[in-house]
């Protein structure tokens, strides 16, 4: 024992200075008592409690829940709700990454032009935007890309009209968030590069966006959750997403609030699940900047049980 | 002696909107020579040096670097402002070492030094990192190679912002107060590597308040105040019988 005593290291009060004799006895005082915290705890519980009851008693057939959540077409509207959000979103990112860099750029005509498209989409609701694509075809018969060309109503599919509705107005608030994702990287990142003779594309490119991105990636993944849900509009222009899939299913089986139950519960899943891949993808692009990096939940959890068995110290935070 | 000066600044005139900061700066470095600035706060040694390399362009006036005037092309009378392309070639023979590192936090020591080999100058991958792991034993840091800038001090990053500057073979370093950004004890690793630069042959500009580094390693000594040059000569002869009062304030100041 003694042994390891000898390579401790010196007391805080400097070499020289050391403390002589036993150190002083650990605090050991008589915790406050919370009355408050426990009569608030008291009163959400007695109505968390009433709340079960009432859904309890309430005219719900749980099994049609239970049966209805695996059943083929909520799991294929679940599975596209995925998809159009992820697609909708890809192109929301790189769009949003042009209009930004247009916007940041010095060239009149592309600030303007980004300026325009930021507030025209910002300023109109999604569900105007996606049935402006869906009805194109009353104003537009055909389309003719020069090396495409078809009938306006054959292209324009449930599915088209919502990425394009999403995924447009998506890049909208991508940009903006990207803008501001550029504008905090310092400028002596763009100066160095430029110094070293590095051309202003590749300075953005290899320099300005990487560093931009963590900046960048929260923002986005609240974007992306928040897709999740908002794809739910797109039922409006006949696209068999997750809520459609509910709707179709209770308007022959007549359990309304037990389709909407299924669909909650299939939304709640796809957003839970993300939210948790977001949190480890911001802890591995905080990566550099943090010395420490924040604890997993389960590394608070480990901590926190371990909190019950050491005695409370002197000073630490309650929550 | 070569006829033409590595830097020649005729009359350099830069304003900021209203406010004019250089106001006619005249001065010649020769190749192969140090040429160390000092001057107040504010005075536009920053700028001056800024402008050599053109991250800020001159209201009037002439500069030359190498016998090329700096962003502009001359035909006859007229001046034609060079297209982004050719600035970034001249910006390539000049190196330029900030205050505050400008590392790119999100490479490692090595890959800042490869990075404008590679992105520029189209280097293999291999080479460059050859050649990094070359330069970057030149200024002391053999063992850092992957290190990121947020692990390496003060000193150790100014001193891969100079191997990243070398690693373009620059005729001309510019250094803006390399050291006013570091604690003191690591003030002398990153004058050690601008000294053995300067023993090399580089020719270098140095604006700095290291008044030992511009005795001992300065070639000439500028005294810039309120955007022009007040004086300037051999550095022992401006510090220790300086002509100017306001160069005698100065340097009452700061010595
Ligand atoms: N981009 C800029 N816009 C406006 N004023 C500037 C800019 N850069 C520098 N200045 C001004 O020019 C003057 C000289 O600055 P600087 O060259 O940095 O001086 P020094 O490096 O000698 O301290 C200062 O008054 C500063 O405020
Ligand atoms: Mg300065």
């Amino acid at each position: 024992m003694p042994d390891l005593h000898k390579d401790a290291p010196a007391s805080p009060t400097g070499p020289g200075r050391a403390e002589t004799g036993p150190p002083p006895e650990a605090i050991r005082a008589v915790p406050v008592r919370h009355y408050g915290r426990w009569a608030g705890a008291v009163v959400v519980l007695v109505l968390l409690g009433l709340l079960v009851w009432a859904f309890v008693n309430a005219d719900i057939h749980w099994d049609v829940v239970g049966d209805q959540l695996t059943y083929h077409t909520i799991v294929e509207g679940a599975g596209k709700t995925l998809w159009i959000s992820v697609l909708s979103m890809l192109l929301g990112v790189v769009l949003g990454l042009v209009l930004a860099v247009m916007r940041l750029s010095r060239n009149p005509v592309l600030t303007s032009v980004s300026w325009a498209y930021i507030w025209f989409f910002r300023g109109t609701p999604v569900l105007v935007q996606l049935f402006l694509w869906y009805y194109l075809s009353f104003v537009f018969d055909t389309v003719n890309l020069g090396f495409y060309k078809d009938e306006m109503n054959d292209v324009m599919t449930p599915f088209l009209a919502a990425l394009l509705g999403l995924g447009l107005n998506e890049a909208a608030y991508m940009a903006e968030i990207a803008r501001a994702g550029i504008l905090s990287v310092d400028p002596g990142q763009t100066e160095a590069a430029h110094a070293l003779g590095m051309s202003g594309a590749k300075t953005m490119r290899r320099i300005v966006l990487p560093q931009a991105m963590r900046v960048i990636i929260p923002p986005t993944g609240n974007e992306f959750v928040n897709m999740l849900k908002t794809s739910s509009l797109a039922y409006a222009i006949q696209f068999e997403e997750l809520f459609r899939a509910g709707e179709t299913i209770s308007s022959r089986n007549l359990a309304v609030m037990e389709m909407l139950m299924v669909v909650s519960v299939w939304y709640l899943a796809l957003t839970t699940l993300f939210s948790i891949a977001q949190f480890y993808l911001e802890r591995r692009f905080a990566r550099g900047s943090h010395r420490q990096l924040p604890p997993t939940p389960l590394q608070r959890l480990r901590s926190h049980l371990g909190s019950f068995r050491t005695p409370s110290r002197v000073g630490k935070v309650t929550i | 002696m070569s006829a033409e000066p590595m830097v020649r600044a005729e009359r350099v005139h830069k304003s900021f909107g209203a406010v004019e900061v250089l106001r006619g700066i005249d001065l010649e470095v020769r190749s192969g020579e140090v040429a160390c600035v000092i001057g107040p706060s504010g005075s536009g040694k920053s700028t001056f040096l800024r402008c050599i390399n053109h991250l800020e362009k001159i209201s009037a006036g002439r500069l030359y670097v190498d016998g090329e005037l700096v962003g502009y092309r001359q035909r006859g009378n007229r001046l034609y402002e060079m297209r982004e392309r050719e600035v970034a070639a001249q910006r390539r023979d000049i190196g330029m070492v900030f205050q505050r590192f400008n590392l790119f936090p999100h490479m490692t020591a090595a890959e800042n030094v490869m990075e404008a080999p590679v992105q520029v100058k189209g280097l293999r991958k291999a080479a460059a990192r050859e050649r990094a792991a070359e330069l970057l034993a030149r200024v002391g840091l053999q063992g850092r190679m992957d290190a990121y800038p947020a692990q390496l001090s003060g000193g150790q990053q100014q001193r891969v912002a100079i191997a990243r500057a070398l690693a373009m073979d620059p005729k001309l370093m510019l250094f803006d107060e390399p050291t006013s950004a570091l604690d003191p004890e690591l003030v002398g690793e990153v004058l050690d590597v601008m000294r053995r630069l300067a023993e090399e042959g580089m020719t270098m500009i140095v604006v700095t308040h290291e008044m030992g580094f511009a005795r001992e390693v300065g070639d000439s000594l500028v005294f810039m105040d309120e955007g022009v040059v007040v004086e300037s000569g051999r550095p022992r002869d401006v510090l220790t019988d300086p002509r100017h009062d306001r160069t005698r304030t100065f340097l009452s100041k700061v010595l």
